[in-house]
């Protein structure tokens, strides 16, 4: 009795385990679309605020500079910035997602002119970085990098850094890498300052410059800074 | 991940899946057989039982395993206990000798010959037509013998059954997540039971038919398994092997890792080359599902645990590696952001869900394996001790295992 094999069970385990499967399946397709959805409704919001600074400061660039609240680059772009990056590792990259980066880039693109068109008008001076860096080839430097920004913006949640994968294909980013001559044998390549620097660069030697734009316009570094460049 | 490592990884959690699905469903199918005893039971008849205590150095435990023998509810006169002490070099001897009045037990000495030897020394001086072992760091539960021998009494076809082996009062961590482990054991074994499939005959109070011994010999070496290497003859020989869910044993299991991982290394070393001598029975239709099911079921564990460990200790790897070079970059700094706790970032991944699930049964498994063994239904906190300890070190015996395999190195037995 015991050495009959079932067949017909083997194969009713079989379709089950096969629905099990395909019911994960759907649970990640589901909560990967949430998650983009989640995505994308902070990219609708941050696109707004820029809408709207932008608006309000056309309306009172006659009046006084006062009025004008601080552009939008709060946390949020940040937050937006990190949850792109392991939506891209953990959710693999879709088309959703790169469509959903390049909306990024171009937000941050936004705040990065209307920053400085604030700056300029009303003498607001902030220090901004632009990152350029690549995911096309692996570019270890790259990865040292972001580590040092990330680290820098900790240390100065004033200091602003605009970062954009070089390997994007958006045509206002292109247009950035043509006008900062940016080319991708020197990759990782920032701005600072109007200034252009290309391969990697130190927390230590970043720091100083950051502080120099920062005496520069007259901000003084945060409190509870322990660690500084000597 | 790329392609080939996650088509692996996804293909050994389809199988992990499938195993545990399989389990479900046999328990699903039988689970009105599943009888539970409470009291006392009577059989027609009473067949005469040997029952062979083999010691090597096990003076802490023997006089404990042997009294367990004397209260079992059955006459008296019908078990012959035979007390073997196989080349002891502590006072396990002496302890034995306390029992010789005894009319029903008799002590043996022999030179160490390995505790396949002892046994031998037992069939070859039985006069009963039922034999059965009791480890001696193993006590029986008063009615365990006679809830066994009602199987046989039931179904004349059947020629060994195993009983449920649990842990004896488990002291510490380790000894708690095998209590777990033998709780799924049960669970495991009797499903197995269910499937004709039982892979091995414990030395703890497994109960025979002579006619085993006289058709297929006596035990063997069986690279220190010998109660696996018999189970494996007898499916061989389509001999039906059923487990006794409600006959009770207690064993003393290793309180320390270095134990538990001898101990685990001999058994799995004891899989491995039985496995090797008896590969000409995987996968053939007419050794049921024993072949096609149990022994294909034991070595995809070895080989998606061993495959896991390899996958952790490179994510372990690369994850030092990133903090090492992040150190290296910006230098120590902690807690300089504040870390907000958002469930954006828990995975999704298909994999995510199906070791949820995977785990959900392997704790199912255990909470019935406990009802099976202890008659209480319910979660235990402890019952998840199981899952560090064994996720942790099992792969580290199983490799130790592999590589004795390969260079043809025996492992001792403790």
């Amino acid at each position: 009795m015991n050495n009959n094999i079932d067949w017909k069970k083997y194969l009713i385990v079989l379709l089950i385990t096969v629905g099990l499967f395909l019911t994960a399946i759907y649970l990640s397709n589901y909560f990967g679309a949430q998650k983009i959805n989640q995505l994308k409704s902070i990219q609708d919001k941050i696109a707004i605020d820029i809408l709207s600074s932008e608006t309000q400061f056309s309306l009172l660039s006659e009046l006084s500079c006062k009025n004008i609240s601080d552009s939008v680059f709060s946390g949020e772009l940040g937050e937006l910035g990190s949850k792109l990056e392991w939506s891209q590792k953990n959710l693999g990259a879709s088309d959703e997602v790169s469509y959903l980066k390049k909306y990024y880039s171009l937000l941050q693109i936004k705040d990065y002119l209307l920053t400085k068109k604030i700056s300029a008008r009303c003498g607001v001076k902030s220090a901004f970085i632009l990152y350029f860096y690549t995911t096309a080839e692996n570019c270890s430097l790259c990865e040292q990098e972001s580590l040092v920004l990330s680290s820098l913006r900790d240390k100065y949640p004033e200091l602003r850094v605009y970062s954009f994968d070089y390997s994007i294909d958006l045509s206002a980013v292109k247009a950035m890498l043509q006008i900062y001559k940016i080319k991708d044998t020197e990759l990782p390549a920032l701005v600072l300052s109007d200034e252009l620097l290309t391969g990697f660069h130190s927390i230590e030697e970043l720091e100083s410059r950051v502080k120099e734009s920062f005496k520069l316009q007259g901000i003084k570094a945060p409190a509870g800074d322990n660690k500084t460049s000597s | 991940m790329t392609l080939i490592p996650a088509a692996i990884f996804h293909m050994l959690i389809f199988l992990s899946v499938y195993v545990q699905v399989f389990f479900l469903v046999t328990f699903i199918e039988n689970r009105k057989k599943i009888i539970m005893r409470n009291g006392k039971i009577i059989l027609a008849e009473y067949p005469a039982v040997t029952i062979v205590v083999p010691c090597w150095n096990e003076e802490n435990t023997v006089e404990k395993t042997v009294r367990s023998l004397l209260n079992l509810n059955y006459p008296k006169n019908k078990i012959q206990i035979f007390l073997i002490d196989d080349g002891s070099t502590d006072s396990t001897l002496n302890i034995l000798n306390k029992f010789v009045e005894y009319l029903n037990i008799k002590v043996f000495h022999k030179e160490n010959g390995g505790k396949y030897t002892a046994l031998n020394l037992g069939l070859q001086n039985m006069r009963t037509d039922f034999f059965g072992g009791l480890d001696a760091d193993s006590f029986a539960d008063p009615e365990s013998l006679v809830r066994i021998m009602s199987y046989f009494e039931k179904n004349p076809d059947i020629m060994a059954v195993v009983p449920s082996v649990t842990v004896d009062s488990p002291k510490n961590f380790i000894q708690n997540a095998q209590k777990a482990e033998y709780y799924m054991g049960v669970y495991f074994k009797k499903m197995l039971g269910f499937l004709g499939a039982i892979d091995v005959t414990p030395g703890p109070l497994t109960i025979f038919r002579k006619k085993v011994f006289d058709d297929l010999g006596y035990y063997r070496h069986g690279h220190n398994t010998e109660d696996m290497e018999i189970a494996y003859r007898m499916q061989k020989n389509h001999y039906k092997i059923e487990h006794c869910n409600d006959a009770y044993i207690y064993t003393n299991t290793p309180k320390t890792i270095r134990k538990l991982y001898r101990q685990r290394l001999r058994w799995i070393f004891g899989f491995i080359n039985n496995m090797i001598d008896y590969r000409n029975v995987l996968f053939r239709k007419k050794y049921g599902n024993f072949s096609i099911f149990t022994l294909p079921t034991r070595i995809a564990s070895i080989v998606a645990v061993g495959y896991l460990f390899g996958k952790i200790v490179y994510n372990l790897g690369d994850f030092l590696y990133s903090k090492v070079m992040q150190f290296k970059t910006v230098g120590f700094n902690p807690g300089v952001k504040n870390f907000i706790f958002d469930p954006f970032f828990f995975s999704a991944q298909t994999f995510f869900f199906l070791i949820i699930l995977t785990y959900s049964l392997i704790l199912f498994s255990m909470i019935f394996g406990r009802k099976m063994a202890e008659g209480k239904w319910g979660f235990s906190f402890k019952m998840l001790y199981f899952f560090p300890i064994f996720s942790i070190i099992a792969p580290f015996w199983l490799m130790n295992a592999v590589y004795n395999t390969l260079l043809k190195r025996r492992p001792a037995w403790r």
